[in-house]
């Protein structure tokens, strides 16, 4: 869906600017083997960069014995799930998926906090509002690594390390998001909220029946960044779930990676299984995705 | 008097988790970075004491946290101008053209943006291998010598930078490709009218026009630099002898695996400080570009 939308958008806004057709008949010979020739070098960049993917996918299929193979090839001659069913039956990747899982919908849970929270800064006016505001934009500044050993002390403090609620809540909300929920919302008609007062709906009524559908753009970007962001965490699950049954597909993996430096197929298997979901999520919210990274320039 | 608690119950819960987790945790750090918390304090907070400065003076003359530091700084002054000026280019690249292909191609830049580090470490790592590695063997396939990607010293800084490198880059493709939507056309045409080229038509007009992109990007950049720790954790630990540490791997270190808990805060301190005072000096920076 939204890759025929994209290329109808391009082709829309090629169509919108004839300029490029138009001038001197040799300039217009130049440009166009310029852009052909930029064209193919973008192509060789991007199968560059696109190749590490490919090497994964290919190589969690081959058998180890191609995997440590040297020379070594491409295409997997004959390829084998093994190293998938490996994963889940030897180790326990079923339960890191779950926790992973598990994490990213308590994460959801969280975006409706945020959204709350922007529509209370975006909508009323009450004391305290703006310097409130400004804590919101302080906490977007701080980095992870630096709140990593206060938070993990303050949760360990709650008695909350080593539980999942303990790995989800400080990654429950973000300021950022907040930010966003209340630029967003400051531009629905204050209108609307009046009518609907009027006619006596409650406050939450007002923002679950009339706000929140209104919000779907800027919902759907934040679902997307939040499974994405959910789904990667990493250093975080890392410190905080010591018990081996918290582990994240993240944590999971990035202890493969010393068990079994001699299994390159096994490694690959769960790279992919962490790599491709996104990989999916990607080509079909493409346009979320792009919007949502592209917002967080106005950061 | 209803009408006054609304708000407030609105903006509660995620008030309270970013007051919690946002902003407490630097009151922490500051409070533990003047004393002596370890495993022992985590369990028994009686057994924690105060001991001043110590934690920062014996930061100070650990010569780990400046090989880290060092390390750190030379992936920023190293990698800042390199994802900037890649990102730059493939950005103007793909806004040549906003035909079908070109714009199918800005997926694959994009994508190692948004795929799990951790995932794709892994891959590179086996990328890197020296015995079955991918890269040694297209090296040995134009004559070249085997290079020790993660275990030589100098080499391995390369290494681990270059998979942040290649992960950079397509959040800043996106940013510039947006910030060049708001170029105005009409400006290039009647530059290419003046028989501008197509490279002046960019240094003159396009770069000038991008000044706040590039500003936030290289401010977004440089604070990725010195959080830099997925890339470094994974593929190497760190090594080979503290040779690819960054701080933010420094910190976890000392945290983590060896429980300072009280001289790893001392260092979280250090890095908000460095922060602060870098993002403080670029902004300046970039008011005093505005006024002249």
């Amino acid at each position: 869906m939204s890759t025929t939308e994209l290329v109808t958008r391009g082709g829309r806004r090629l169509a919108s600017h004839p300029s490029a057709s138009r001038g001197s008949r040799p300039g217009r010979r130049r440009g166009r083997t310029g852009t052909i020739v930029i064209g193919a070098l973008l192509a060789v960049g991007a199968l560059i960069t696109a190749f590490p993917f490919l090497w994964m996918i290919f190589a969690s299929v081959k058998p180890r014995s191609e995997s440590v193979a040297f020379p070594p090839q491409l295409l997997p001659r004959n390829p084998t799930l093994e190293y998938f069913i490996q994963l889940f039956t030897e180790l326990d990747f079923g339960r890191y998926l779950l926790n992973t899982l598990l994490i990213v919908v308590i994460c959801m849970v969280g975006l409706l906090l945020m959204a709350a929270a922007g529509y209370g800064f975006a909508k009323f006016d009450f004391p305290g509002r703006d310097a409130l505001f400004f804590l919101v934009l302080v906490t977007m500044m701080i980095p992870g690594q630096v709140t990593m050993i206060p938070s993990y002390l303050i949760l360990n403090g709650m008695k909350l390390a080593n539980t999942l609620i303990g790995i989800a809540l400080p990654m429950l909300v973000s300021g950022f998001a907040v930010f966003l929920f209340r630029q967003f919302m400051a531009t629905i008609p204050t209108e609307i909220l009046e009518a609907a007062r009027m006619d006596g709906a409650g406050e939450w009524r007002i923002f679950f029946r009339i706000i929140l559908p209104m919000s779907g753009p800027i919902l759907a970007v934040q679902v997307v960044l939040t499974f994405i962001a959910g789904w990667n965490s990493f250093l975080w699950p890392l410190i905080i779930a010591n018990d081996q049954g918290l582990y994240t597909l993240s944590v999971g993996i990035s202890l493969l990676n010393q068990q079994i430096s001699t299994n390159p197929s096994l490694q690959m298997a769960a790279s992919t299984l962490m790599v491709v979901p996104i990989l999916i999520v990607f080509v079909v919210f493409q346009r979320y995705v792009v919007q949502g990274f592209a917002l967080s320039g106005l950061k | 008097m209803k009408n006054r608690i609304v708000p407030y119950t609105f903006i509660a819960p995620a008030m309270l988790l970013l007051i919690v987790f946002g902003i407490l945790p630097i009151a922490v750090a500051l409070l533990v970075s003047f004393t002596d918390m370890n495993l022992a304090g985590l369990g028994n907070w009686s057994r924690i004491q105060f001991i001043g400065a110590d934690n920062y003076t014996a930061l100070f003359a650990d010569p780990d946290f400046w090989q880290a530091l060092g390390n750190t700084a030379l992936f920023a002054v190293v990698g800042v101008p390199s994802v900037i000026a890649l990102s730059l280019a493939i950005a103007l690249a793909l806004n040549r053209s906003q035909g079908r292909f070109f714009r199918a191609l800005r997926s694959f830049y994009f994508v190692p943006a948004i795929t799990a580090i951790v995932a794709v470490a892994l891959v590179w790592g086996y990328l890197y291998n020296t015995q079955f590695g991918l890269f040694n063997y297209l090296l040995s396939l134009v004559g070249l010598p085997p290079v020790p990607w993660l275990s030589d010293p100098t080499v391995v800084k390369f290494s681990v930078g270059l998979v942040a490198v290649w992960r950079g880059l397509g959040l800043n493709v996106i940013i510039f490709l947006a910030a060049l939507q708001g170029v105005p056309k009409e400006y290039l045409e009647a530059a290419a009218i003046d028989g501008a080229s197509g490279l002046r038509r960019i240094f003159s007009i396009v770069l000038p026009l991008l000044r706040f992109a590039i500003f936030f990007v290289t401010i977004t950049t440089v604070i990725a630099w010195l959080q830099f720790f997925d890339e470094p954790f994974v593929l190497t630990k760190g090594g080979p002898l503290g040779s690819s540490t960054s701080i933010a791997l420094f910190l976890y270190q000392k945290g983590f695996s060896s429980s300072q808990f009280g001289y790893a805060s001392a260092g979280s301190v250090v890095l908000v400080a460095i922060i602060a005072t870098i993002t403080i000096v670029q902004l300046r920076l970039r008011r005093s570009d505005v006024d002249h």
